[in-house]
C-alpha cells in the first residue's frame, strides 16, 4: 500500500470510529456538537501517558478511553438538563472549552503541541475500526438498541413504555465519550503528534455532518456518511477549492431532498436479502419512510 | 381604567436599556476609581468591540427567537460583507464615487449579505415542512446552514484569495475625554449599533410586522391559523439577519481597517457566547451579553494573557447554559417567545 493510500485508510478509520462516537448519542436523540473536545481528551491522555509516563500504546489507549468515557459520564448529567438548540450550544461550548484549556495548559505543551513516543501502524487502526463497527451494529440490534431507537423516535412514548430514558442517554454519552477517546488515542499514536488547534469547532461540525448526512436511524448511517465524506474530497482533489463548494451544495441538497440522511430503516429493509424475492411471504417487513 | 393606563405607561418605559446604560457607566466609573486609566482604557476598547459582537448576537438571537434555528451562516455573511467591499474597492470599480468609494463599497457588501441570507432562506426554511418526526429533526436547517457556510467561504476564497487585506478608510480621528482615547468611528459604531437595536425593539413591539414575528415565535401553526402569512414573514427575519451581520461587518471594517476570509469565525463564536449570556431570543439580552463579552475579552487579555480568552469565555458559557438556560438577565420563559 502506498503512503498516500495508507494515509487515507488511517484517516478513514479514525473518522469512522469518531462518527460512531457521535452516532451513539445522536441515535438516542441528542446532538453532540462538541465531539472534538472528547476526541482531544483521548488524544492528549494517550500523548501525555506515552511521552511523560513512557507507557506503551497498549496501555495508553485503554487509559485514554477510560479518561474520555469518564468525562462523557460526568458531563452528561449537566448537559442532559438541556435539550434541542440548548444542547447543541452546551456541547459546542464544552468542545471550545476543552481546546481552549489545552491551548493554555503548559503540562500538555500549550500551543506547541506534544510529540507522541509510541507509534502504531494502519493495521491496528483497521482492526479497531472493524471492531467498533461490529460493536455498534450489535448494540443497535440488542434490546438496548431497541430502547435507543424508541427514544430517538419519541422520548415521551418511550418513557410510557417503561424505558429508563435518562439511564440510556447517560450510557450513550459515556459510550460516545469512550469511542471519541479511542479515535483520539489512535490519532495521537498513528500521527505521533497532537496539537490543540487540530481539535477545533470545524472538526466537531464535520463529524456531526458525517452522522446526520449518513442517517441516524441505523448503524449503517455513520459508515456510509464517513466513507462518503472522507473519500469524496479525495476523489475531487483535482477540483481544488471548488470541491468544498460542491461539498456544501451536496449538503444543502441532501437536507432539501432527503433530510433523514442517506440510509434509513426503510432503505435497509428494502435492500436486505430477506426482501430480494418480493413474492415470499417473509417480505412482509414493511417499514414506512417515517421510520 | 386609569390604573391600567398608568401601569401601561410605566411598562412602556425602556427599563432594560436604561438599567444597562447605568450599569455600564457605573462599571467604568468604578474602573477609573479603582484600577486607574489603563483599566478604564481597556474597558472602553472592550465596549467598542462589544458593540460589534452585540450586533451579530442580535442577528443570532432573532433567528433563534423567531424560528428556533441556530443559523451558522451569520459569521459567513459578516465575512462576505467585508470581503466583497474590499473586492469591489480594490479592483477600482468605484473610482467614479471619488472619496466616498469606501462607503459605497461597504453598502454593496451589506447588500450582498442580504441577498445571500435570502438564498439561505430559500433552501433551509421553505423545506422545513418535511417532518419525519424524530429527535434530530430540528438539526435540518442547522446542517443546511453549515453547508452554506462551506459554499460561501470557499467561493470567497476562490474569488478573492485567502490573505488578510487592508481596507482603506480615509479618516482617523480620536476623541480625548477624561484622559481616555476614544476612536470616533468606534464611538459612532457603538451609537449606531445601539440605535439599530432600539429600532428593532420598537418594530418588534409596536408594529404589525413585529406582532406577526412574535406570533410566529410563539407558534408557527397558530400564527398561520390567525391569518399571518408565515411564508411571507419568515424572509423578513433573514433580511434582518443579513442586514445586522452586514452592518456589524461594515463597522468592524471601518474600526479595525482590515478584512480577511476568516474574519467571521472569531466574531461569530463570540456573538454566540454573547447571545447565550443574554438568553436565547432576547434582543436586549444579546445587547448586554455582547458588551459583557467585549469587556470580558479585553480584561482577560489584560489580566491573564491572550491565550486564556477562549477558555474563560466558553467555560463561563457552559456554566450559564446549564445553570441559567434563560440567560443572565432573561425572564423565566425558555427559548421561544421572549422578544
Amino acid at each position: 500500500m502506498s503512503g498516500y493510500a495508507s494515509g487515507i485508510v488511517a484517516i478513514l478509520c479514525i473518522n469512522l470510529i469518531f462518527a460512531y462516537a457521535i452516532f451513539v448519542t445522536a441515535a438516542a436523540g441528542q446532538l453532540n456538537l462538541g465531539g472534538a473536545g472528547f476526541q482531544a481528551i483521548g488524544a492528549y491522555a494517550a500523548a501525555w501517558l506515552s511521552s511523560s509516563a513512557h507507557m506503551p500504546a497498549n496501555v495508553t489507549i485503554p487509559l485514554a478511553i477510560l479518561a474520555s468515557a469518564l468525562v462523557g459520564f460526568v458531563i452528561s448529567f449537566p448537559v442532559l438538563r438541556t435539550r434541542g438548540v440548548y444542547m447543541v450550544l452546551a456541547t459546542f461550548a464544552f468542545g471550545q472549552f476543552v481546546s481552549g484549556f489545552l491551548l493554555r495548559s503548559p503540562t500538555f505543551g500549550g500551543a506547541i503541541g506534544m510529540v507522541v513516543a509510541d507509534y502504531i501502524g494502519v493495521g491496528a487502526l483497521v482492526i479497531c475500526a472493524v471492531v467498533t463497527t461490529l460493536l455498534v451494529f450489535f448494540l443497535m440490534a440488542s434490546r438496548l438498541g431497541l430502547a435507543i431507537r424508541s427514544i430517538h423516535d419519541d422520548e415521551l412514548v418511550s418513557t410510557i413504555m417503561g424505558v429508563n430514558v435518562r439511564a440510556v442517554q447517560v450510557a450513550m454519552f459515556t459510550l460516545g465519550g469512550a469511542l471519541a477517546g479511542l479515535s483520539g488515542a489512535l490519532y495521537a499514536h498513528h500521527f505521533s503528534f497532537v496539537e490543540a488547534q487540530y481539535f477545533n469547532s470545524l472538526l466537531s461540525i464535520y463529524v456531526l455532518l458525517f452522522v446526520l448526512i449518513g442517517g441516524t436511524q441505523t448503524a449503517w448511517g455513520p459508515l456510509v456518511g464517513s466513507l462518503f465524506f472522507t473519500l469524496l474530497p479525495e476523489l475531487m482533489r483535482v477540483g481544488g477549492s471548488w470541491r468544498y463548494v460542491v461539498f456544501g451544495v451536496v449538503i444543502v441538497l441532501m437536507m432539501v431532498l432527503r433530510p433523514q440522511g442517506i440510509v434509513t430503516r426503510a432503505l435497509v429493509a428494502r435492500l436486505s436479502p430477506r426482501n430480494w424475492w418480493p413474492a415470499s411471504s417473509r417480505a412482509a417487513t414493511r417499514v414506512s419512510d417515517a421510520g | 381604567m386609569s390604573e391600567a393606563s398608568a401601569t401601561a405607561s410605566f411598562r412602556s418605559l425602556p427599563v432594560r436599556p436604561i438599567l444597562l446604560a447605568i450599569a455600564v457607566l457605573v462599571a467604568i466609573a468604578v474602573a477609573i476609581f479603582a484600577g486607574g486609566k489603563v483599566i478604564a482604557q481597556q474597558m472602553v476598547s472592550g465596549l467598542m468591540l462589544g458593540s460589534i459582537y452585540m450586533t451579530v448576537a442580535v442577528a443570532f438571537t432573532l433567528t433563534i427567537g423567531v424560528l428556533n434555528f441556530l443559523n451558522f451562516t451569520i459569521p459567513t455573511l459578516f465575512m462576505l460583507t467585508g470581503m466583497v467591499a474590499w473586492g469591489v474597492l480594490s479592483r477600482g470599480y468605484l473610482s467614479v464615487a471619488g472619496g466616498w468609494g469606501w462607503l459605497l463599497a461597504l453598502l454593496i457588501g451589506i447588500a450582498v449579505a442580504v441577498v445571500a441570507s435570502l438564498i439561505v432562506e430559500r433552501f433551509t426554511f421553505r423545506y422545513l415542512k418535511t417532518r419525519h418526526g424524530d429527535a434530530t429533526e430540528h438539526a435540518i436547517p442547522l446542517v443546511s446552514s453549515l453547508g452554506f457556510l462551506l459554499i460561501f467561504e470557499h467561493l470567497v476564497l476562490i474569488a478573492l484569495g485567502s490573505e488578510a487585506q487592508r481596507f482603506p478608510v480615509p479618516f482617523k480621528a480620536d476623541l480625548y475625554a477624561f484622559g481616555l482615547v476614544i476612536g470616533l468611528p468606534q464611538l459612532a459604531s457603538l451609537l449606531l449599533a445601539l440605535g439599530i437595536v432600539a429600532t428593532l425593539t420598537y418594530v418588534l413591539k409596536r408594529t404589525r410586522m413585529g406582532r406577526a414575528l412574535r406570533t410566529i415565535a410563539e407558534s408557527p401553526d397558530t400564527a398561520s391559523l390567525l391569518g399571518v402569512d408565515v411564508a411571507r414573514i419568515v424572509p423578513v427575519v433573514f433580511i434582518l439577519t443579513g442586514l445586522l451581520s452586514g452592518v456589524a461587518a461594515a463597522l468592524f471594517t471601518v474600526n479595525y481597517g482590515d478584512v480577511s476570509p476568516f474574519m467571521g469565525e472569531h466574531i461569530g463564536t463570540k456573538a454566540i457566547a454573547a447571545m447565550v449570556l443574554g438568553g436565547l431570543g432576547s434582543v436586549w439580552g444579546a445587547v448586554a451579553g455582547g458588551l459583557l463579552v467585549g469587556l470580558a475579552e479585553t480584561l482577560s487579555i489584560h489580566f491573564l494573557g491572550g491565550d486564556s480568552v477562549q477558555m474563560v469565555v466558553w467555560g463561563l458559557l457552559l456554566v450559564v447554559i446549564i445553570l441559567r438556560p434563560q440567560g443572565l438577565f432573561g425572564a423565566s420563559a425558555i427559548g421561544k417567545a421572549k422578544l
